[in-house]
């Protein structure tokens, strides 16, 4: 089984996350970046499935160039090769852009299964499987807590509001998961040693045959006009419990109105 | 007037109280269309969707358009899009809703805008982003503007619309029939409001310490006419179900009062909390984090806390 997992670097939640002034798009130099962590729970799923029923995991990552430290680590997780979509003209694509790119990069190099986490945690638009999904014509499988391969049909258990769907489809397909799925497993040195040898593939817009005019900035369907840091929350009321910890939150929920 | 879609938010042939805010956010838009997707409907459905003003209500009730995984619904509103010219389209910020406003976005090539909390002039759409720390006013440049709103962020208001029912066939495409759903599993739900819907949420993290214990929470929460949340440590071992996790791989919920009781407020779950209007936390340990957020926060033991507060509270009544 070809399987292909789509991974993005993101911002380090736990550092201070800003949009850049000039250009209203994120600010990948103020914070560290890192996997975005249910890409994580995506790599990890689809080495297991691939220790399961044989092929290969190759890790797809369109960002800038400091990106290829995300690749290493997904390959250092046991992922056999990579392809890195990296291009000036790139910058700036919003999620129709993005899924426009990914999506003629997947017909490229080609795929029996597509693997993506359901959300990332900067933008967290949670659209990218499913747009995928639309593009190349195949199966939506998304927020998997469960995923079950047999020959060339493929089953997911779908997480919604009220429980979950059991959802059957056959290959070619996109599956996004959530975190409950698996335990992501931890580099070994090994791993890492190993990982500086694989293959990684940087295209192109050129490369991948992407049109221009639906990426970037420019090409985008949507814009940010503005933005501002929000105001800082005022600092609440702290008290330690004295025996009566529960009557002054009470008396905190009375003055709120809300008894 | 150009007509606002709405798809319809609805559980068991109710219509979800986020339907009614997106209703009341569209009258200032242009003129409401509620559009029903999947069985269930009734006339029960129609009235409340007629007295939120949905001036249209288009009706798609078939199985087929439930049976498959969201394509269906993004064909549906695809087809109304090209008929009716609308000025915009709303659904809820929901994770299966998001889903059906990306496919509708790259059928129709148009932009889509996610998270909106608010809707304005222009439709230019706020979004608060990185946790509630950055606001943003964003909008669509190209084709019609498709917009995913944020549950509890718009006061609902009634105001009759006319309800002309119409109703629409639709021919699903083999193409939308590839991922079929083929069982239903619903987990206990019981009778509190929905998580993300619900005016107050009362969550438990690993300091409840067990599944039983969760009864303290549940108590509290009943006493509010509260939804239960908790935290991801509390759903991993096993103590509360996993849709009701609160956090960035849980829902996201902004309700009018969040009670944090042992939880620690790692930033993953503040993703899903940060933008409740008013944040009460429980916490033995004076230096959790969650207190950086709290308007009102206890230092103590929630088994001695919790239960006095939800005393208190039904004491007041
Ligand atoms: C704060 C913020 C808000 C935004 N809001 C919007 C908006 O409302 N509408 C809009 O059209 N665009 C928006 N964007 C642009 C959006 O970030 C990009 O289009 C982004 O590349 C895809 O969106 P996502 O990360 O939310 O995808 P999600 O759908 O949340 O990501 C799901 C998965 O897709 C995969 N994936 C995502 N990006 C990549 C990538 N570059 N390479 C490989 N795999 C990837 C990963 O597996 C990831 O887990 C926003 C950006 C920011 C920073
Ligand atoms: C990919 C990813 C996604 C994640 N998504 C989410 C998510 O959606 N939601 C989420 O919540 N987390 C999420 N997390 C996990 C998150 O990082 C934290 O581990 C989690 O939120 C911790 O839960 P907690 O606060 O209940 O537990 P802890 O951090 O262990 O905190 C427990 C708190 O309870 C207090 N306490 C203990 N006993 C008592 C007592 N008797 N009385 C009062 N206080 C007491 C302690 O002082 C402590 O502050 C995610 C992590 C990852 C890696």
């Amino acid at each position: 089984m070809n399987i292909v997992v789509c991974v993005k670097q993101v911002p380090d939640t736990a550092t201070e996350r800003k949009l850049r002034s000039d250009d209203k798009t994120l600010d990948r130099d103020a914070a560290d970046g890192v996997v975005n962590e249910l890409d994580e729970y995506a790599v990890e799923e689809a080495l297991r499935l691939k220790e399961a029923h044989g092929g290969e995991v190759t890790v797809l990552t369109m960002g800038p160039d400091k990106a290829s430290e995300t690749i290493r680590k997904a390959l250092a997780m046991g992922a056999d090769k990579a392809v890195h979509l990296v291009d000036d003209a790139l910058h700036g694509s919003d999620a129709l852009g993005t899924s426009y790119a990914l999506a003629q990069t997947l017909k490229k190099i080609g795929f029996d299964l597509v693997v993506l986490g359901s959300e990332s945690t900067d933008a967290r638009t949670g659209v990218l499987a499913a747009m995928l999904a639309e593009r190349l014509g195949v199966p939506q499988l998304t927020f998997a807590n469960k995923v079950e391969v047999n020959g060339t049909s493929i089953a997911i258990q779908r997480v919604t509001d009220y429980g979950y769907d059991k959802v059957e489809a056959v290959l070619p397909a996109v599956v996004s998961v959530v975190e409950k799925i698996n335990e992501p497993r931890y580099p070994s040195f090994k791993g890492i040693m190993a990982a500086k040898k694989k293959p990684v593939e940087k295209l192109g817009v050129a490369d991948a045959e992407i049109d221009v005019a639906q990426v970037g900035l420019a090409g985008s369907w949507s814009e940010v006009a503005d933005f501002a840091a929000a105001p800082p929350r005022a600092a609440g009321t702290v008290v330690k419990d004295e025996g009566d910890g529960g009557v002054k939150a009470a008396d905190f929920l009375a003055s709120k109105k809300f008894v | 007037m150009s007509e606002v879609l709405v798809l319809v938010e609805h559980v068991d042939g109710q219509v979800k109280k986020v339907t009614l805010e997106l209703l009341t956010l569209a009258r200032r838009l242009g003129a409401p269309s509620a559009v029903w997707a999947g069985p269930g409907y009734s006339a029960e459905a129609k009235a409340k969707l007629a007295e939120y003003g949905a001036e249209k209500i288009y009706v798609a009730d078939s199985a087929d358009i439930t049976d498959y995984v969201v394509a269906p619904k993004a064909e549906l509103l695809a087809q109304l899009v090209s008929s009716a010219s609308p000025a915009a389209v709303l659904v809820a910020a929901t994770a299966e809703a998001k889903e059906i406003a990306g496919r509708l976005a790259i059928k129709t090539d148009s932009g889509v805008l996610t998270d909106a909390v608010g809707i304005g002039e222009g439709l230019v759409a706020d979004q608060s982003i990185f946790g509630g720390g950055v606001n943003v006013q964003s909008r669509v440049t190209k084709g019609t503007p498709i917009i995913a709103v944020r549950p509890n962020a718009t006061p609902v208001e009634a105001s009759a619309g006319a309800g002309a029912e119409e109703q629409v066939s639709v021919a699903v495409s083999d193409a939308a029939k590839g991922a079929k759903v083929v069982d239903r599993v619903k987990e206990e739900k019981g009778a509190r409001p929905e998580l993300t819907e619900a005016a107050i949420v009362v969550s438990g993290g690993r300091g409840v310490g067990s599944a039983e214990n969760f009864s303290i929470i549940e108590k509290l929460a009943d006493s509010l006419g509260a939804a239960v949340g908790a935290s991801r440590a509390a759903t991993d071992a096993g103590w509360y179900p996993h849709q009701f996790q609160v956090g960035q791989t849980g829902k996201t919920v902004s309700p009018q009062l969040y009670i944090a009781a042992g939880i620690s407020g790692a930033i993953q779950h503040r993703a899903g909390m940060q933008t409740a209007k008013t944040i009460i936390a429980i916490n033995k340990d004076p230096e959790a984090p969650i207190f950086e957020l709290a308007d009102f926060g206890v230092v103590g033991d929630l088994n001695q806390v919790v239960p006095q507060l939800t005393d208190e509270i039904a004491k007041r009544k």
